[in-house]
């Protein structure tokens, strides 16, 4: 069974020792700098074994923030999920990427910087996904204006 | 010939018709579909060529897999920016004559992906299309009321007149920076002059 929230950022920060998270709505907001080795601990870790990520998504927050957002569960103790946040700033969002820790969440990473233009450092091959390349701005961002918008 | 005479004719037992009536009867009731789908519309489809709504009865159940068989491209669903492309060459490559049904409100105006930043805004911006079927998506009967029509424009065409009538290829747009260019075909769509709803391009021009 998975421990609360509160617990878990207790037990993850007596684990890794000058990591400091909080507990915000539901989830668990971590700092850009610490996120693989949060994510490391939380599947290596037998107690959390949080060994698949089931989704890995942003929110836009204008005008200064991109959080991206980690839904994280276990197959192996099946329990999750477990939500972590990261809030990048906006005019410059990089985090390291966590595909070397799940593979799946490559094509993920993918889309996101596709959609919202956050940069995964150490992702194997980063390009867009969705849209073609040579398309220009991020279209999930909230400030992205699509063309024809005034066309029938 | 005159109606009287021909049903004159008919009480005799001698049946009369025109070449035209009778070829284009064989033509519109053998029009052979291209067999794709692209979203949810195609599922409706694919019930309109199964046992209980049977396309067949209309001469229409052969989808063929290559659009060098095929003369009716149903476009059934959205069409993502990302595969008008493959749409128009699609058509390009069937034989004339051709003919297109847009199902569904996404293949005729974008439907409710309208305003997205994805979708094309109705495949008439670079294909002719002969039916629109509106509906999201349209039934069945819908669909056999859109092949119906499409029937009837076939039949009220003389034979020759649309044997030798070539559509030929449209261009095929590209990939560009915002989306498609270029963003319609001049020759099968034009920018509506007044738009109906003003509330939307307050203070807006007309560039499409």
């Amino acid at each position: 069974m998975l421990p609360s929230l509160d617990e878990l950022k207790s037990s993850l920060e007596q684990l890794l020792p000058g990591v400091s998270m909080a507990v915000e709505g539901g989830s668990l907001v971590v700092p850009p700098k610490d996120v693989t080795a949060v994510c490391r601990c939380l599947k290596d870790t037998d107690r959390f074994r949080l060994d698949y990520v089931a989704n890995l998504t942003a929110v836009d927050y204008p005008p200064e923030r991109i959080e991206v957002v980690y839904h994280l569960c276990s197959m192996a103790h099946k329990h999750g999920p477990v939500t972590l946040r990261v809030k990048l700033d906006r005019l410059n969002p990089v985090v390291d990427s966590v595909t070397p820790i799940w593979r799946a969440a490559e094509f993920q990473e993918r889309e996101v910087y596709d959609l919202f233009g956050v940069r995964f450092a150490g992702h194997p091959d980063l390009r867009r996904i969705l849209m073609w390349e040579g398309f220009e701005g991020h279209p999930m961002r909230k400030d992205y204006v699509p063309e024809d918008q005034n066309v029938l | 010939m005159d109606e009287g005479l021909k049903s004159e004719l008919q009480k005799q037992g001698v049946f009369v018709t025109t070449w035209d009536a009778l070829v284009n009867w064989g033509r519109s009731n053998s029009i052979w579909p291209l067999q794709f789908g692209l979203a949810c519309c195609a599922i409706e489809m694919i019930a309109t060529a199964a046992s209980r709504y049977d396309i067949a009865r209309f001469g229409s159940e052969i989808f063929r897999a290559s659009p060098r068989q095929a003369d009716l491209m149903i476009v059934a669903g959205t069409v993502t920016k990302k595969m008008a492309p493959q749409v128009v060459r699609l058509y390009n490559q069937m034989a004339e004559p051709k003919y297109v049904i847009s199902m569904g409100a996404c293949a005729t105006s974008g439907g409710p992906f309208h305003t997205g930043y994805n979708v094309l805004k109705g495949i008439d911006r670079y294909i002719p299309v002969d039916v629109y079927i509106p509906g999201c998506p349209p039934t069945p009967q819908a669909l056999l009321e859109g092949l119906t029509k499409l029937q009837e424009k076939i039949r009220a065409r003389s034979m020759g007149a649309a044997l030798q009538e070539k559509k030929g290829e449209y261009p095929v747009p590209e990939y560009g920076k915002q989306g498609l260019e270029p963003r319609y075909h001049p020759d099968v769509w034009q920018p509506p002059t007044q738009h109906p709803f003003d509330y939307q391009r307050a203070g807006g021009g007309a560039t499409p």
